[in-house]
């Protein structure tokens, strides 16, 4: 596919809207924030694009949180992801619409999606932005973490249009969603052939626990590391992430050794989090772990080796053995909360 | 009549900075390559590793395919003495500084030249750049289906069935061939290299070097100068000093400290 050069003809932020299972994915949300805020930067509009079956009721609430249209394609064959249709709409309406930039969420549906279209677009994609500016040539400026964390990579695309990027979940903040706002929604239609629909979704299995899936979104997140020496010893920090009502994680190593599921893995080749509060027990803070977690708001190591890096980051430490450690964290809490609970029943 | 011939994949690798010797040269900027030790990109070795076991089960042939400076041979001896029948080393000062877009061309274009595939298999994503858009993007390329994240896939007669993990539980997809699947990192334990494998390393024969002349590549569609995507600057990271109020000594006492340290800060509830 050849996209007219002229970068004039390009114009407005667009958001590919994943929905889920009926409801739109936290990060498309998010995505909607920030794209108001470009939009703003350069005098345009926000459009979602959303694909789907039975999705109207998802395009005004996109609307609710920022979007001024959506571009809805609706068919019973998209009800779930698929790489090749969903490339297909997205690449129509691009062609058709020519936005400036286009934002995915950097979920595994996005970066399938993303990938396939910049390929068919050639057009320039970063992945895993952290952050948007526009430059003083009206680009726009796409921020990555790259080398582990330790630095920042601007990265540009000048000459082709549309500049498209994803972002990690949570990296954004959720804008304020505004009941009853009003926006365009705008049914388009795709040439679809049979060949776009060659491949099938045979067999969903929901992961039943959710644990694993929930650090992203956990307020507090209790993560283990090699320290804990054996997988049995996660069974503390989930006591302790119980406790608080937070998940668990894992650095790297404690995934390598196989200790716990890669979905727990915390870091550059794991997830990305930013929770209220990140509790790190036994792990050393490898460049590769602080870039997956270095933007909680607050952050408590616990390590033996007071020289470990993890320190630091941290607005906390505990210095000690965390196996003494950690129960006596669980203990405390458990007290703490009893004295709450008894003060109050006796006010 | 002659048996079937089975299937024939073909495994995209790339050579990588070991994890651990990921340095940022301080006058540069940029990554330190030079005098640093490779590897294997590490989610390739399970896509090797998941091509050969369809090997091992249906028969045919792997062929693993890089593109890089000579030193990438390495990676590809690597793959070989792992049991790949051929390599091949797309090789080009004209690539230099390619971004995912020809990147992706530059790949698809060598499979089509080695001549009818049925399976392409990538690691989900690199370690140096971390993407994941170039097997996707090989996928749009040759306009065949694609399935990425996979952690197994089974070969039922003309099509490929998958398991893919996504973020709330694992789906299993099923397309007819060729088709790209990428690879989980860590998904399955790759085999070492054989005896016999570096035995036939050793022989020779089994690498082919093509310039993009050799493959027909078009020379103003790859490189630095027709990259979508330039990296502009780097920063450094300056994190913010969050000065570690750090407690220490009998545990009991310790962990009352932090705590009551959190409380009051407001970090969580009295």
């Amino acid at each position: 596919m050849t996209l007219p050069r002229d970068k004039s003809l390009y114009k407005g932020v667009w958001v590919f809207l994943e929905a889920r299972q009926g409801t739109l994915r936290d990060v498309s949300l998010q995505l909607l924030g920030e794209a108001r805020r470009l939009a703003d930067l350069r005098g345009t509009d926000v459009s979602g694009v959303l694909p789907g079956h039975a999705v109207e009721p998802l395009a005004r609430e996109a609307i609710e949180y920022g979007a001024d249209r959506v571009y809805l394609v609706e068919d019973p064959r998209l009800a779930s992801y698929r790489s090749r249709p969903y490339t297909k709409v997205m690449a129509s309406l691009i062609e058709r619409h020519r936005p400036e930039i286009v934002l995915f969420g950097a979920t595994k549906n996005g970066r399938d999606l993303g990938g396939r279209l910049h390929a068919v677009l050639e057009t320039g994609l970063a992945a895993d932005c952290v952050k948007f500016e526009i430059d003083k040539d009206g680009n726009l400026d796409m921020i990555r973490p790259s080398f582990g964390g330790k630095s920042l990579a601007h990265i540009l695309c000048k000459q082709h249009r549309p500049q498209m990027a994803s972002a990690r979940p949570n990296v954004f903040p959720k804008p304020p969603r505004k009941p009853g706002r009003t926006g365009e929604i705008l049914p388009e239609a795709v040439p679809f052939t049979e060949k776009d629909f060659d491949t099938t979704i045979a067999t969903f299995e929901e992961r039943r626990t959710g644990q694993e899936a929930k650090i992203e979104e956990a307020r507090i997140v209790v993560s283990g590391g090699y320290g804990l020496r054996d997988p049995k010893n996660f069974k503390m920090l989930e006591e302790l992430a119980a406790e608080l009502g937070g998940a668990v994680g894992a650095s790297r190593k404690a995934v390598d050794a196989g200790w716990v599921p890669k979905a727990y893995q915390v870091g550059q080749t794991g997830k990305t989090v930013r929770p209220k509060l990140y509790i790190a027990v036994g792990i050393s803070g490898a460049v590769q772990h602080l870039a997956g977690m270095q933007e909680s708001e607050k952050i408590v190591a616990v390590n033996l080796d007071h020289k470990a890096s993890i320190f630091e980051i941290a607005d906390y430490g505990i210095v000690g053995d965390l196996f003494q450690i950690v129960p006596e964290m669980v203990r405390q809490i458990r007290e703490r909360k009893a004295h709450r609970a008894v003060s109050v029943a006796t006010r | 009549m002659p048996e079937p011939k089975g299937p024939r994949s073909i495994v995209c690798i790339k050579q990588v900075p070991k994890a651990q010797e990921l340095q940022v040269d301080p006058v540069t900027n940029t990554l330190k390559r030079v005098g640093v030790p490779s590897e294997i990109n590490p989610p390739d070795r399970n896509a090797l590793e998941m091509a050969l076991q369809i090997k091992d089960k249906h028969g045919g042939e792997v062929f693993v395919v890089t593109m890089g400076p000579p030193v990438f041979t390495a990676a590809l001896e690597e793959a070989l003495a792992m049991g790949c029948d051929r390599a091949f080393l797309l090789t080009d000062r004209l690539l230099g500084g390619s971004d995912t877009v020809p990147t992706a061309y530059a790949l698809s274009e060598v499979i089509l030249k080695i001549g009818g595939y049925d399976l392409v298999f990538c690691g989900e994503e690199t370690t140096d750049a971390s993407t994941g858009h170039v097997g996707p993007g090989i996928a749009g390329h040759l306009d065949c289906a694609q399935i990425t994240y996979c952690s197994e896939a089974e070969l039922l007669g003309d099509r490929v069935r998958a398991r893919r993990a996504v973020e709330d539980g694992f789906e299993t997809w099923e397309c007819p061939l060729p088709c790209v699947i990428t690879v989980n990192f860590l998904s399955s334990q790759p085999r070492p290299e054989s005896l016999t494998g570096k035995i036939r390393v050793k022989r020779g024969g089994l690498i082919t070097t093509w310039s993009c002349a050799d493959v027909g590549i078009d020379p103003n569609k790859v490189g630095i100068r027709n990259s979508p995507t330039i990296v502009a600057k780097v920063d450094t990271v300056v994190l913010p000093d969050r000065k570690a109020k750090i407690f220490r000594g009998d545990p009991k006492e310790a962990v009352a400290n932090l705590l009551d340290a959190m409380v009051a800060d407001g970090v969580i509830a009295p």
